[in-house]
């Protein structure tokens, strides 16, 4: 009873064998449900995730979040479900209408795609392909393919300045994430996420602190949410690439957008924070799910608790952080793993996690120690003289004599 | 007809159509998104060989960067999505026959090389093969000088890049 998923996919296999399909035939009709129930699983979580991202911001922001609709305003999501569903779908004038609606399918594909790869639990993976990371880098980029259809043929231009802001700040963004995946590709000396899992005797936030805490901004930045949502800053260009999008053609970019943040929290769990990993997992797998799911969502609250806390940073400095700040750093960071792994190679587990939370502490410090010269360094801002604007009126001249 | 083979047909046809939409639609933005479509056909059917490192790197290099990098270009660029460019110039004929050389020559390449009929060989241990692949660019017996040399390469193109967009 301890491994009910893989219980339940045997009883079935055998089931399908038994009314004396082919193996093949079997084996393919394995894989279509495994999908479904894999997919259906990830958009049954947003739906959790869209009331829990709303108790969490108001709780943030000193309200009660939603309170009204079933016990704690649990049955709110499903309210604006039904109510998303009975809107209008408008597609402009002069969109071009393939691109169009396509364009908010392959946004939810893309991330759906990465789900393909996550092992749940010691026995449950969808796919354990080899080259793993590579897959989940790879898949990522139609959703840049699916906010450039979106924002160009919407024939609208805040929607294309939009596209045109997202591609920039996704395209720059992938440099230092996929560097930043490189680092558990050496500690676990594979590409398969589930090799990389194996691995984690000690969790890799450990060892490479740097590396996680480097994907965590790269990857909230490749969702595009505070304080990188410059794609979608409303008083700059009011909804970015889904500025024409209504009903559930935005609805299935909002979900596209909470099930990507989830499948980061994911993905922080499985490469940084030992997956499914724990006590009594590998006995009883079920246990791994507690674990894995447990994991995810505090990768998916600290990214939610960042995007209440900070404001939208400017756009030049989005950019020069990542090309001038993350990529710098994460190429030191795995440069000095790279030396690290080979120098150790056969050294104590032990041993070789102190040597490299220190390396790790120490490229931390001395990047502090930097920024604090480059910041003395920097002319002092000049101080704005403005212009008084609300100052008294000087007395009329009758009122003294 | 083995499954396999079905599966084959369907994204080799796939592929074939859209590269076609490709030279012959008229507004460049939807040019580039069938392109996307031929890349990842050929991703697929990198897939089918059993080369899933390849697929994944068609997809992350074709479509994750050059696909992207031409239609942010394109959309960059004044006056697209209208359709009244003429699709020639008039070096078409040159390029054609050049076009059909070239393919007729890839054809006889393949006919005479008595390969066509060879099964499809059994890859079962697919991490071996890209570890080989792997060594196989650090050895200085295998492809080092080469490697080294794209590398350089790109190095120099990055500096270039730089240089010129340094001046003001």
């Amino acid at each position: 009873m301890s491994d009910p998923i893989h219980l339940i996919s045997t009883w079935f296999r055998e089931l399908l064998l038994g009314w004396g399909l082919a193996p093949l035939l079997v084996q393919i009709i394995m894989y279509f449900i495994g999908a479904i129930v894999i997919s259906l699983v990830a958009m049954g979580v947003v739906v959790i995730l869209i009331w829990v991202e709303r108790k969490i911001a108001g709780r943030i922001q000193d309200r009660l979040g939603p309170n009204r609709a079933g016990p704690f305003g649990l049955l709110q999501p499903i309210a604006d479900i039904i109510k998303i569903f009975t809107k209008e779908m408008i597609t402009p004038n002069g969109a071009d209408k393939i691109p169009f609606n396509l364009a908010p399918v392959i946004s939810v594909a893309s991330v759906l795609l990465i789900w393909a790869v996550v092992p749940f639990a010691a026995t449950v993976v969808g796919a354990d392909i080899h080259v793993g990371i590579l897959y989940i880098v790879a898949v990522g980029t139609f959703g840049i393919v699916a906010i450039l259809m979106a924002g160009w043929s919407s024939n609208n231009k805040f929607a294309l300045l939009g596209a045109a802001r997202a591609v920039a700040q996704m395209v720059s963004y992938e440099v230092p994430m996929v560097l930043a995946l490189l680092i558990p590709t050496l500690l676990a000396g594979s590409m398969g996420v589930t090799s990389i899992v194996a691995a984690q005797d000690v969790w890799f936030v450990v060892l490479a602190p740097i590396a996680a805490l480097v994907f965590l901004i790269t990857s909230m930045a490749e969702v595009g949410r505070a304080p990188f949502d410059l794609l979608e800053a409303e008083s700059e260009i009011v909804a970015g690439f889904h500025t024409e999008y209504s009903g559930m053609k935005f609805g299935m970019f909002y979900v596209g957008e909470f099930l990507h943040v989830f499948t980061i929290g994911a993905l922080i769990a499985t490469f940084f924070l030992g997956g499914w990993r724990g006590p009594g997992a590998e006995t009883y797998p079920i246990l791994g799910f507690v674990y894995f799911y447990a994991k995810a969502f505090l990768g998916y609250f600290i990214i939610t608790w960042v995007r209440l806390s900070l404001p939208r940073i400017r756009i030049d400095h989005m950019l020069g952080f990542s090309w001038k700040f993350l990529t710098p750093l994460i190429l030191v960071v795995l440069m000095v793993t790279a030396l690290l792994v080979k120098m150790m190679e056969g050294a104590n587990i032990w041993i070789f996690s102190i040597v490299m939370l220190a390396a790790n502490i120490l490229i931390g410090w001395v990047v502090v120690l930097i920024l604090k010269r480059m910041e003395l360094m920097r002319p002092k801002r000049q101080k704005f003289e403005g212009r008084p604007v609300a100052v008294a009126p000087k007395p009329p001249a009758s009122a003294n004599s | 007809m083995s499954g396999m083979e079905i599966v084959f047909l369907i994204v080799a046809l796939v592929t074939l159509y859209a590269a076609l939409e490709v030279v012959t639609t008229n507004n460049l933005v939807h040019a580039a998104l069938w392109l996307i479509v031929t890349l990842f056909g050929v991703a697929a059917i990198f897939t089918l060989l059993s080369a899933p490192f390849l697929a994944v790197v068609q997809v992350m290099v074709y479509i994750g960067a050059i696909a992207i990098l031409m239609i942010f270009a394109i959309m960059l660029t004044r006056g697209v999505g209208k359709s009244d460019q003429p699709m020639v110039n008039k070096n078409w004929p040159v390029a054609a026959v050049f076009g059909f050389l070239m393919f007729f020559a890839l054809a006889l390449m393949l006919i005479f090389s008595g390969r066509g009929n060879d099964p499809m060989p059994v890859i079962t241990d697919n991490g071996a093969t890209i570890s080989a692949l792997g060594l196989a660019l650090v050895t200085p017996t295998g492809y080092v000088l080469p490697f080294e040399l794209a590398s350089v390469l790109l190095l120099a193109a990055l500096i270039g890049a730089i240089y010129v967009a340094w001046r003001k």
